[in-house]
């Protein structure tokens, strides 16, 4: 009985972040358009554009291969399965133990890792300048979002996230100069890994300035219904790891009650809407910067979360 | 004495030719020409065809003398300009497409507005040919070079933009070369022009390129005019030049949003886009049309502008006033937006004078010259207003000329409030005898509109052509690009916002 109810928590919580992902994006969108004093589209646009999608005819290349026609499906189950592991309203979930931030990096980077062939698939030009330009994005997101991990790792004594989590919401975690540099760095990393301004520009029309949009340039219908929710997928992923570890108030428990998760759900959706606020403030009083300026930028985030993680070999109480 | 005037003598002047000369000249002396255009002596204004002639509208911008020359080659053979001149190059081509004369020891004799679609081929000329067989593929520029590689970019593009194709030649992410093919948008406005009346012409003259219908209107009506020796009532002359300056500022107010749009800054974007809807509402309330489309007609305007329209203009003055100082501290001071703008696609200043660049374009690397000062044609003669002038050429000095002309353009709008003089609007066109000839350089948004015509004896038009300011500086696109990345192109391109339909003709 109690095996069947965490499984049902756990079933919840993977619905939970399928159902909320495309309203952030679609809240996202719509603060963006009322700080440009437009009404913009409504909230629920993105399930809107899903089910349009879906319902759409796919229109392949000629020379398209099997890789091509996978990858839409591979990236979904990558990204979801990534975000339902991270902890949303609760933590100690059943499957927690799985909930492993190496494990997340992994499952996300090999999201990417086929998404960069499946741009190249067809041979188009722009689909080649935007795998090229993501892998650069790349090369330097990931091994900063590894740094955080190490930081992390070092203040908790865990890479799961469940244990990170438990530890920053108690008192013995403290100021510590690292987690504020690795605050940022997270945040960094998300913005470029979500292809967010100022790194890339995800409602433009302009091919020749894309990365995320240049590699998808080919896909239709439900091949591209499958990579715009992992896309809504990613930013959710992203703001629930910002906010498990660095706001872990009101998540629930281990065997908690329906209470706490009830209180837990209502803290959750609290935070989304105050990242999601954030981010389209930033977007909107940013412009994006030149495609050479954005290892600058990442180097920034390398740099310092390595510099959180030193100071954390200095004196473990920094 | 000077050298186009020394030209004009020399050759056999036509009569009926206004307000300036024209001389069909030898071989010799239309050579002669053309190394004074070489040397940078002379401007070229235009260069356009007719069946067994050929063209060249000349300026000498030291003493803001024009003149045109005229070649007969009834061989449909002419002595290159473009091979010394290059800016002509793209025009001997189009005129190449339409009329089938064939520049003499031209470097580039590939097609130019004919794509091979259109199923005939030189059909302005005299003998048009059917042509069935499909057209070779275009051939691009080569570049050589290790690990240079292509990219193809439209002419369909991923937004609702004109249809143009640029092809890439990139190292990595940087450009080495861009080359353009241009000629999407043809709708054969000149085919069209020849043997209608001045009307129907007027109205075609106004959807050469929509966004500067009122320059292409005021440029032809100013031709026929000219070439029938009209005199254009007072408050006609004031208000064509108020909604030409409504027409700027709604043009410069968009570009600015635009271009900074193109940087991810939609916050620009989003204000300067309410500032131009602003301006196109006083313009519908004033002259009973957003864009002010053929309001502006040989002989006067159609619109009287009553009280109510002053005071719409009025309030749209003051409320730019109030809230584009703003805007402009947002740009100067957006740090990230700066770092886009700030050395991006620099033009040389040599670059611009050779291909005597109109507008924006020109006055940000250093060419002093715009048509309401520099020919003075009214009421801008009696007009206070200063012409901005930066050397850098970069995207930002194309913004910061587009701010100041906007400030300019308020103030101008303001005097012309001020001074409207009454009476009638509108005289009727009278015509006696004839062939007429006729043509007027204006100031559009973008740059200096040309337009030349012929009215025969039956008072339809025999030839008519205008040369959008685009023709002189799309070429100077490719120049600016060159060593940008490719990420940056679209924000050269918007800087530019050359015409594709003005030019496609």
């Amino acid at each position: 009985m109690a095996l069947i109810l965490e499984l049902a928590v756990q079933g919840a919580q993977m619905m939970l972040v399928l159902l909320l992902a495309p309203l952030l994006t679609g809240f996202v969108r719509k603060v963006k358009a009322r700080l440009l004093r437009r009404q913009g589209p409504s909230l629920i646009q993105p399930y809107r554009d899903l089910l349009r999608l879906m319902r759409k005819e796919v229109v392949l290349a000629d020379n398209a291969s099997w890789l091509f026609r996978v990858t839409p499906y591979l990236i979904f189950a990558a990204t979801w399965v990534a975000a339902a592991l991270i902890p949303t309203f609760a933590t100690g979930l059943t499957f927690s133990w799985t909930a492993d931030l190496i494990a997340i990096v992994a499952l996300l980077g090999s999201a990417r890792f086929f998404l960069a062939l499946a741009g190249m698939d067809v041979g188009t030009s722009f689909g080649g300048i935007g795998s090229s330009r993501e892998v650069m994005i790349a090369s330097l997101a990931e091994p900063a979002m590894l740094l955080i991990v190490f930081s992390l790792a070092l203040v908790a004594g865990a890479t799961q996230l469940s244990t990170v989590a438990a530890f920053m919401g108690s008192p013995q975690v403290g100021l510590r100069v690292s987690l504020g540099m690795s605050l940022i760095a997270l945040v960094m990393v998300a913005v470029a890994e979500n292809a967010r301004i100022p790194v890339d520009n995800p409602s433009t029309h302009l091919e020749l300035t894309m990365v995320h949009e240049a590699m998808i340039l080919e896909y239709s219908g439900r091949h591209l219904a499958m990579i715009e929710f992992a896309a809504f997928l990613k930013l959710l992923l992203y703001v629930s790891l910002i906010s498990c570890v660095f706001l872990p108030w009101g998540l629930a428990g281990v065997e908690a009650g329906p209470k706490s998760f009830a209180l837990g759900a209502v803290a959750y959706l609290g935070k989304l809407a105050l990242c999601g606020i954030l981010l389209a403030v930033f977007e909107t009083a940013i412009a994006k910067m030149r495609v050479f300026r954005v290892p600058d930028f990442l180097g920034a985030a390398l740099m310092l979360a390595l510099l959180g993680t030193l100071l954390l070999f200095v004196s473990r109480s920094l | 004495m000077p050298a186009l005037t020394d030209l004009i003598l020399a050759g056999k002047g036509v009569d009926n030719h206004f307000p300036w000369s024209r001389a069909v000249v030898t071989s010799k002396r239309w050579s002669f020409a053309v190394e004074q255009l070489a040397e940078g002596h002379l401007s070229l204004l235009g260069l356009w065809g007719e069946p067994g002639t050929v063209h060249m509208a000349l300026l000498d911008e030291a003493v803001g003398n024009i003149g045109v020359v005229s070649l007969l080659c009834p061989d449909g053979r002419y002595p290159s300009v473009g091979l010394l001149h290059p800016p002509a190059l793209r025009l001997e081509r189009a005129a190449a497409d339409l009329f089938g004369l064939l520049p003499q020891g031209a470097p580039d004799t590939r097609r130019w507005l004919d794509h091979g679609y259109w199923g005939i081929s030189f059909p302005l000329s005299a003998h048009v040919r059917t042509s069935v067989a499909t057209a070779p593929p275009y051939q691009f520029l080569p570049a050589e070079g290790e690990s240079l590689h292509q990219i193809p970019v439209g002419p369909v593009h991923a937004g609702i933009i004109e249809p143009g194709h640029f092809r890439f030649t990139a190292s990595g992410e940087t450009v080495v070369r861009l080359e353009e093919r241009l000629g999407y948008t043809h709708k054969g406005i000149e085919g069209l022009m020849a043997g209608s009346d001045i009307d129907h012409a007027a109205k075609l003259a106004g959807r050469t390129s929509g966004d500067s219908t009122v320059a292409y209107s005021l440029a032809f009506s100013r031709a026929v005019e000219a070439a029938l020796g009209i005199e254009v009532p007072a408050r006609a002359v004031w208000l064509r030049a108020l909604m030409a300056e409504l027409e700027r500022l709604a043009n410069h107010l968009g570009d600015i949003g635009a271009i900074c749009n193109d940087a991810a800054f939609a916050l620009m974007h989003a204000h300067c886009g309410v500032l131009r809807e602003r301006v196109l509402r006083a313009s519908d309330a004033a002259f009973g049309h957003r864009l002010m489309r053929d309001r502006v007609v040989p002989g006067g305007v159609a619109t009287y502008l009553n009280d109510e329209g002053t005071t719409a203009i009025w309030s749209l003055i003051a409320e730019i006033r109030q809230r584009f100082p703003a805007l402009v501290e947002l740009y100067d001071n957006t740090a990230s937006l700066q770092d886009r703008t700030v050395a991006t696609g620099r033009l040389k200043v040599e670059l611009a004078r050779q291909y005597r660049a109109g507008g924006y374009v020109g006055r940000a690397s250093g060419r002093d010259f715009d048509a309401r000062r520099s020919l003075a044609y009214p009421p801008y003669d009696a007009l206070n207003f200063n012409v901005p002038l930066l050397q850098e050429g970069d995207v930002n000095a194309r913004v910061w000329i587009r701010i100041h002309e906007v400030e300019q353009s308020l103030s101008l709008v303001e005097q012309i409030l001020r001074q409207l003089p009454g009476g009638p609007i509108r005289v009727d066109l009278a015509q006696t005898g004839g062939p007429h000839e006729g043509m007027a350089l204006v100031e559009g948004f973008r740059g200096d509109i040309l337009a030349w015509l012929r009215i025969g004896k039956s008072g339809l038009i025999e030839r008519c052509h205008l040369r959008d300011p685009s023709w002189f500086q799309w070429p100077l696109l490719e120049a600016a690009i060159e060593g940008n990345i490719v990420a940056d192109f679209p924000l050269c391109n918007k800087s530019f916002n050359c015409s594709y339909s003005g030019h496609d003709l």
